[in-house]
């Protein structure tokens, strides 16, 4: 029973790391960039969250709401100051502002909210699920997480391939300037897909701090680094391999943690990245894309 | 112009922040902890405990205290730096560092110059060991790890123990050593020990099945508040009700913005900070009234700290305008021989620098702590 108990929260964990990869795969497929600050926007979001349901009196499902927008505008805000005037320059300069802007959110976060750790309310209170006598039990967070990752996944698939900003995002991933050309507007295509990112990535968080609920200002960092290494896993830009590699990262983590060793847990999962980027170095479902000289 | 009367205002202000200070001398007194980044929650928490001691000294008159705090990002090396703009600025004593690994390498430095250094929080043997300047507040880790093996032993609570701790932090890694090295004596059983490496981690799913599946009656968390709460929540998403038992980093978990104290009932932890106690009671409506939160333990070892340097300096005679190597030479022989009483307890210390104070076990009850 501790098998299909292990395996429940593994796919659930796993669901959390997709949803915050699929933020980081959409902007490297768009902006060709690794916005490492995805993680922290993922912190402010449990912290709206977080005041609008203890401080502000709103309803669970409204602050996720809130929580969505204001992660919407920090997101568009982020790109237009830090990333839009390094278009042009090289990607370690990008990358480096990108690791800027993530202590910069985190200081501020400690700034607004304060050193002291919040207990998040979990805003799933649907209560558990019991099984086999008692045996196994699924809490209500676990499957609203599933639930919403499937969600996720769906509407964003249909969003890319039957919208016409989503057939933009396509055509900017695969050649911005032959797509400018075309008449697609590439700025407003990149801070679309940072609203759309952030937002998802308020919803992450919100989940997140749901089943573990700590709340801090480096909350994000490490979830963070886990869901781009699923990102990298599945294969960076592919929005199915984003999701495979979080919820195979999810898995592999629990089960290498409950069945080798609560030590190596995170060794295991980082030591199957590389094995895998070994063997298939653009990830599982990666697009292998031949450079023309 | 305007340039210019900012100048003179910056520069009256500036007297007049040092004057009084100056009048009748201050010992000048120096901490060091994480003010800001991961650890800020542990370093600005002592430095606030600090700051509340300062002010009553020096509204209480006598000798002054002229307090300066430097962030060192719990980082070694930038801890060093905080110890070199101390240095600069002819700091006396050290309140500090709040975190061991810093604390540890800016004992070295402290050593070859001789700076007394009293460190209310760092806990582990490493910051001590051969450095004759260098004494705690806190308990050394081993040593409540042992403390509350005996007490789980003694006092019959389990036959079936597990742990669960973070193997990427020095406090709670040493308080396990010393509960594994005593639990061959008591009659329980360990019977699963799981571990984790990030105070942050997400997910103790595993730890807690372990735990489990082994039959634990009780659970032995030697770690922070802020896992100890995502592991009370999923425990009771996953309807296992062991006896929890935690220790000092435990306190401060019903103060927690946002926790469901009904989680902790009946949780027991190791705590020398007692709320019940009238003196504490004071320093905590004071902290309360200044900074609007209740203070925990780092805040009152710290608040100990000032005052154990400043009784031991009265003691000694030592006058402002020492250098901070006599005063080190002075505190050095006093140290061993003094009996303090603080918020934390009735402290006593050996030539190593380890305290000697009574722990106390208290057991949540209806949101607060009831002394065992």
């Amino acid at each position: 029973m501790s098998f299909l108990s292990n395996l429940i929260n593994g796919i659930s964990l796993g669901s959390i790391y997709a949803i915050i990869a699929l933020g980081y795969t959409m902007v490297y497929g768009i902006a060709k960039m690794l916005n490492f600050a995805h993680g922290d926007v993922i912190m402010v979001g449990a912290y709206i969250s977080f005041y609008a349901t203890q401080h502000w009196g709103l309803t669970p499902l409204l602050s996720v709401v809130v929580a969505m927008a204001v992660c919407t505008v920090l997101g568009i805000v982020i790109e237009k100051l830090a990333y839009k005037p390094l278009r042009s320059a090289t990607s370690l300069a990008v990358l480096i502002t990108a690791i800027g802007v993530s202590y910069l959110l985190q200081n501020l976060a400690l700034l607004i909210w304060g050193s002291n750790p919040k207990n998040f309310v979990s805003i799933v209170q649907l209560g558990k699920i019991s099984l086999f006598n008692g045996e196994l039990i699924i809490s209500d967070v676990a499957i609203v997480t599933v639930l919403c990752c499937i969600v996720i996944m769906v509407a964003l698939t249909w969003f890319t391939s039957k919208t016409k900003m989503g057939r933009a995002m396509r055509a900017v991933s695969e050649d911005k300037g032959a797509a400018q050309l075309m008449g697609v507007n590439v700025n407003q295509t990149i801070s679309v897909t940072f609203a759309i990112g952030s937002a998802l990535a308020a919803v992450a968080g919100i989940l997140l701090c749901s089943s573990s609920p700590v709340l801090m200002p480096t909350t994000g960092s490490m979830p963070g680094i886990k869901a781009f290494t699923a990102a990298v896993f599945g294969g960076i830009g592919s929005l199915p391999g984003a999701m495979l590699g979080g919820i195979l990262l999810g898995v592999i983590e629990i089960f290498g943690k409950s069945y080798i060793s609560t030590d190596l847990g995170d060794a295991i999962v980082f030591a199957i990245l590389i094995i895998i980027l070994l063997v298939k170095p653009t990830g599982l479902l990666g697009k292998k894309v031949n450079e023309k000289v | 112009m305007k340039k210019f009367v900012a100048l003179v205002l910056a520069i009256a202000m500036a007297m007049c922040m040092t004057l009084p200070a100056m009048a009748d001398g201050a010992f000048k007194i120096g901490f060091i902890g994480p003010l800001t980044g991961g650890a800020a929650v542990y370093g600005i928490s002592a430095k606030q405990g600090a700051e509340i001691a300062v002010q009553e000294i020096n509204e209480k008159g006598g000798i002054q205290i002229a307090f300066q705090a430097e962030d060192d990002m719990h980082d070694p090396l930038s801890s060093v730096g905080a110890y070199y703009t101390l240095m600069d600025w002819g700091v006396q004593v050290i309140n500090g560092c709040v975190t061991s690994a810093p604390c540890a390498a800016v004992a070295a430095e402290a050593y070859e110059h001789r700076v007394f250094m009293l460190t209310p929080s760092a806990s582990s043997p490493s910051v001590t060991e051969g450095r004759d300047m260098m004494y705690q507040i806190c308990f050394t880790d081993p040593e409540q790890g042992k403390t509350a093996a005996k007490y789980i032993g003694e006092k019959g609570l389990a036959t079936k123990v597990a742990i669960i701790y973070n193997n990427a932090d020095a406090y709670s890694t040493g308080i396990y050593q010393g509960f594994v090295a005593e639990a061959e004596n008591q009659p329980f059983e360990v019977v699963a020990t799981a571990s984790f490496s990030d105070d942050a981690n997400p997910d103790f799913s595993v730890q807690l099945n372990a735990a489990k599946d082994a039959g634990a009656d009780l659970v032995f968390l030697p770690i922070y508040y802020t896992p100890a709460s995502t592991i009370l929540t999923q425990a009771k998403n996953m309807e296992y009700q062991p006896q929890f038992f935690g220790v000092d980093g435990m306190d401060g978990i019903l103060t927690m913005e946002g926790f469901d104290v009904s989680l902790a009932e009946n949780v027991m932890l190791l705590t020398p900070f007692d709320l019940n106690d009238a003196e504490t009671a004071s320093f905590a409506d004071k902290y309360m009234a200044a900074y609007g939160t209740m203070p925990t333990q780092f805040a009152a070892d710290s608040y100990d700290a000032v005052y154990a340097l400043y009784d031991a300096m009265v003691a000694c005679g030592v006058t402002p305008d020492m250098s901070s190597a006599e005063v080190c030479e002075l505190l050095v022989q006093y140290f061993p021989t003094m009996t303090f009483e603080g918020t934390t307890g009735t402290m006593q210390w050996d030539a190593t620098g380890a305290v000697t104070k009574v722990p106390l076990v208290v057991k949540i009850v209806d949101g607060s702590y009831v002394t065992q």
